[in-house]
């Protein structure tokens, strides 16, 4: 357990560093990483503490918090198909988002935004674990999913059409899929609160999520009171995934294929679970990011075209494994 | 042989001269331009009464530099049914103008004259004269292009240092040299970095890179109402101390996007700008 966690922890911690290095100013990694740190006058300390340093801080923190909210998730429901892009919860966060931005909400108060986000989150999650009941079958999971997907996409896509400003219709395609380009400390400090208390509430799960996989009876009998992890599992979830999606879009698929790669590394416990995903969903976002990068620098690729690649040929492989088990 | 050439020379140019008056029939009576741009052109240039309609833009101020002229016309949202019911007998549109109802129109046995954008300031030049052809205006068109190259000339005659310069807008968008926008940028007497820095073949400057090619001036565009992302990048922390650090201005798109004699407005207020910058 300790290797795993000292080998993702390495590899995230190398590519945050590679995340600095990268980009189309074209500054040698010395003197980028010089002037990250001991600052001083010019344009490369701009470049590196405005520009990369907050777009690699936020690749970690908001795939971390993705990660960590799809094994919480999954370890709730007991289905590996549930992930907060899924299922409408990022949907969901986008609408509120935009609904901040296009009343002008966000221009009054800074929390707006993210309060916002956080607000549709919910409304998300309580929406489909109403729907999916506590067990989640993963039909009525899915089903829920794809209809709270449909509608906050289209009434995320109806406020931006309603929108006086003409650039904000093309920006459709952004609250879908998600991108890091261009963000800057301010969107830092806007995601950090929020990320890293949902990810603590989230993280206070590990108990009870172990003590749920011997059923609910069980887990009750050990003394976890399932309402209170229920509720601890909405606001956290609600938390990150409308703190993530409010500076960076909806970033699908990293709560689903984390979780899933890592589960037989930590013995399957959704305890243990949790940190590792927080790891592996960090690493997953940092690479993306990276590749969007590296791969057509200047076209501002979506992280979610990338993350729905990897996640989408394993979504359906765990239908077809789900459907077999089912038989 | 020769002299019978020649008497059918003679013939066909009598010919010529006689039937060039019933060429003033073929002069459009009902225009309807259905593009911001052909819109100015046309309202410039038509005669009372020639124009029928313009396109809604024409009447919206951030779009457009003749909002109070446009107000007189009927407004069309460039939709093939409502355009063919004014029966136009003339259509001008934009090349890269809603080309489905353009098409449908022509279908429709319309005449629909095309303007392609400007891509130079020598092109808008051009744009007046080719309006001038389309509405039977060749002399008020000819007078428009001579005040426009006599104001183009004024501004070339100017010296100096040439402080460097870059426009940004949405999107991290910048013009190169070749652009209405960038040669506005040089006829006021800036050089655009991005011919310095190399643009991708997008047309955006990464922010990144107008970093540190540290500019002295920095032209951004003019935000629209309501929020989106593509503009927040004027907020963006490094904007905000590139401006700290040099001259800032701004654009609207009413002087700048269209190829009319109203980019010389633009180049004024950049000569006023540069003229506002400190000698260093």
């Amino acid at each position: 357990m300790m290797r795993l966690f000292a080998g993702l922890a390495g590899l995230v911690l190398a590519l945050f560093c590679a995340s600095l290095l990268i980009g189309p100013a074209g500054i040698g990694p010395v003197e980028s990483l010089h002037a990250l740190i001991w600052g001083g006058e010019g344009p490369m300390v701009l470049v590196m503490r405005e520009i990369r340093l907050p777009r690699a801080i936020l690749a970690v923190l908001i795939g971390g918090g993705l990660g960590l909210a799809g094994a919480a998730m999954q370890g709730y429901l007991r289905n590996p198909l549930a992930d907060p892009g899924l299922i409408g919860v990022s949907g969901s966060a986008a609408l509120g988002a935009v609904v901040a931005l296009q009343t002008g909400l966000a221009a009054v108060a800074v929390l707006a935004l993210p309060f916002a986000a956080l607000a549709g989150a919910v409304v998300g999650m309580v929406l489909v674990l109403a729907l999916a009941g506590p067990r989640g079958s993963s039909l009525t999971l899915i089903l829920a999913g794809i209809a709270i997907s449909a509608l906050a996409g289209a009434l995320t896509t109806l406020a931006l059409n309603l929108s006086p400003n003409p650039f904000a219709a093309s920006e459709i395609v952004f609250w879908m899929m998600g991108s890091l380009a261009d963000r800057s400390m301010t969107h830092v400090w806007i995601a950090l609160p929020l990320i890293v208390i949902g990810a603590g509430m989230l993280a206070t799960l590990a108990r009870g999520l172990d003590a749920l996989t011997l059923g609910e009876d069980a887990a009750e009998a050990m003394g976890i009171s399932l309402y209170r992890l229920r509720l601890t599992l909405i606001l956290g979830t609600a938390a990150v995934v409308g703190a993530s999606t409010a500076v960076a879009g909806a970033i699908g698929f990293v709560g689903l294929v984390v979780p899933h790669i890592l589960r037989g590394f930590v013995g399957a416990r959704p305890g243990a679970l949790l940190w590792a995903s927080t790891l592996g969903g960090a690493l997953m976002l940092l690479t993306a990011d990276i590749a969007v990068r590296v791969l057509l620098p200047a076209r501002d690729l979506k992280l979610g075209v990338l993350t729905a690649l990897v996640g989408a040929p394993l979504f359906l492989h765990l239908i077809y494994r789900t459907r077999r088990e089912g038989q | 042989m020769r002299s019978r050439a020649r008497i059918s020379l003679v013939i066909l140019a009598l010919a010529a001269g006689f039937f060039s008056p019933a060429a003033l029939a073929d002069i459009p009576q009902r225009v309807v331009s259905m593009n911001l741009c052909t819109d100015q052109l046309a309202m410039l240039i038509a005669a009372q009464g020639q124009l029928v309609s313009v396109s809604r833009l024409a009447t919206d101020p951030r779009s457009s530099a003749m909002v109070n002229e446009a107000k007189g016309f009927v407004q069309n949202q460039g939709l093939a049914e409502e355009i063919y019911l004014m029966h136009p007998d003339l259509i001008l549109a934009g090349s890269f103008t809603a080309r489905a109802s353009v098409d449908m129109l022509r279908r429709l046995g319309l005449r629909v004259e095309t303007f392609e954008p400007a891509y130079s300031l020598d092109d808008v030049a051009d744009r007046i004269t080719q309006m001038g052809d389309a509405l039977g205006r060749q002399d008020a068109a000819a007078q428009i292009v001579a005040d426009y190259r006599a104001g183009l000339a004024g501004f070339q005659q100017q010296a100096g240092r040439r402080p460097r310069a870059a426009l940004f807008s949405a999107n991290g968008y910048t013009a190169n040299d070749d652009t209405v926008a960038g040669q506005i940028l040089i006829a006021a007497g800036f050089d655009n970095i991005a011919a310095e820095v190399g643009v991708t073949d997008t047309g955006v400057l990464p922010l990144e890179v107008l970093a540190m090619a540290a500019p002295e001036a920095v032209i951004t565009s003019t935000p629209y109402p309501g929020a989106s992302r593509s503009e927040d990048i004027m907020d963006h922390p490094v904007i905000t101390a590139l401006r700290a650090h040099s001259t800032s201005g701004s654009f609207s798109d009413a002087d700048w996007v269209c190829g009319t004699p109203f980019v010389l407005r633009a180049i004024g207020s950049m000569v006023e700008l540069r003229h506002s910058m400190r000698t260093p």
